[in-house]
């Protein structure tokens, strides 16, 4: 007798546990998040199809966020930063957020070196796309994963 | 609301030629437009800093421009190679056109 009590105390815990997080994945597909897709559409709008180098962003991400709510994002770029060949500008996208953007900046000789640090918020774990325009119209990109173990967007 | 203050950190004084570090924070919650307020359950409108503009002696010198996936309380930084003294001007624009401004002088040896 004792035995069924507690059978049926376990699996109405497991029913629960099971309804709720039911209830956390459809609350978690409300939003339509943005994908891959998204991010190169943005890209192709920001460099008019022009293509796209590698190398020389140094990115500074950390390999797993614990917390989405603010993520360390960090990069910097080696340039000479001189009138003649400067970047012009910097693209932050993010592949897994409602939206792909997370910030632009905008850099000018005077700095003397191109980097910069901000935090951002991270819905899932996602990619994270550097996109630098340079003074002569060339672009290079940089990219990578960052794993978020709680995700934070207004949810 | 929280009280929004912007708060800066500049090095007072830089060698000529040196590459220096120019942090600014904005105490600011950077509503997303996407959350609730949990007593009332009705939606919070967009309500972020959407730019920083830092500049030196009247110029430009940095500018970011940040969208809703930016942390609260917005964090910058970034580099600047001093050449001369001067005064520095940190401006934050929030959604709907209100303008936070900071400013900081660095003297030049």
């Amino acid at each position: 007798m004792k035995q069924t009590t507690q059978f049926s105390l376990i699996s109405r815990r497991h029913a629960l546990a099971m309804l709720s997080a039911a209830g956390a994945v459809v609350l978690a597909g409300v939003p339509a998040y943005a994908d891959g897709a998204a991010v190169a559409a943005k890209i192709k709008g920001l460099t008019g199809g022009r293509s796209v180098g590698e190398g020389d962003i140094e990115l500074d991400l950390p390999e797993i966020a614990e917390n989405g709510n603010a993520v360390k994002v960090a990069f910097s770029i080696n340039s000479p930063m001189t009138v003649d060949n400067y970047v012009k500008a910097v693209h932050v996208m993010a592949d897994g957020n409602p939206t792909p953007d997370v910030a632009s900046f905008n850099f000018t000789p005077a700095m003397g070196a191109c980097s910069a640090s901000t935090r951002m918020r991270l819905a899932k774990t996602q990619n994270i796309i550097v996109l630098a325009e340079m003074n002569d119209g060339s672009f290079k990109q940089a990219q990578a994963t960052v794993k978020v173990t709680i995700g934070g967007c207004g949810g | 609301m929280a009280k929004i203050k912007p708060r800066v950190k500049v090095p007072k004084k830089a060698a000529a030629g040196e590459i220096v570090e120019i942090k600014a924070l904005i105490s600011h919650p950077m509503h997303t437009g996407r959350g609730k307020n949990k007593k009332t359950g009705k939606k919070i409108p967009r309500k972020i800093i959407n730019k920083f503009v830092a500049s030196f002696d009247g110029q430009d010198v940095f500018t970011a421009n940040f969208e809703p996936a930016v942390s609260a309380n917005p964090y910058i930084a970034f580099p600047f190679k001093a050449s001369k003294s001067g005064a520095f001007t940190f401006k934050w624009v929030e959604d709907g056109g209100a303008e936070f401004t900071a400013s900081k002088k660095m003297t030049v040896a």
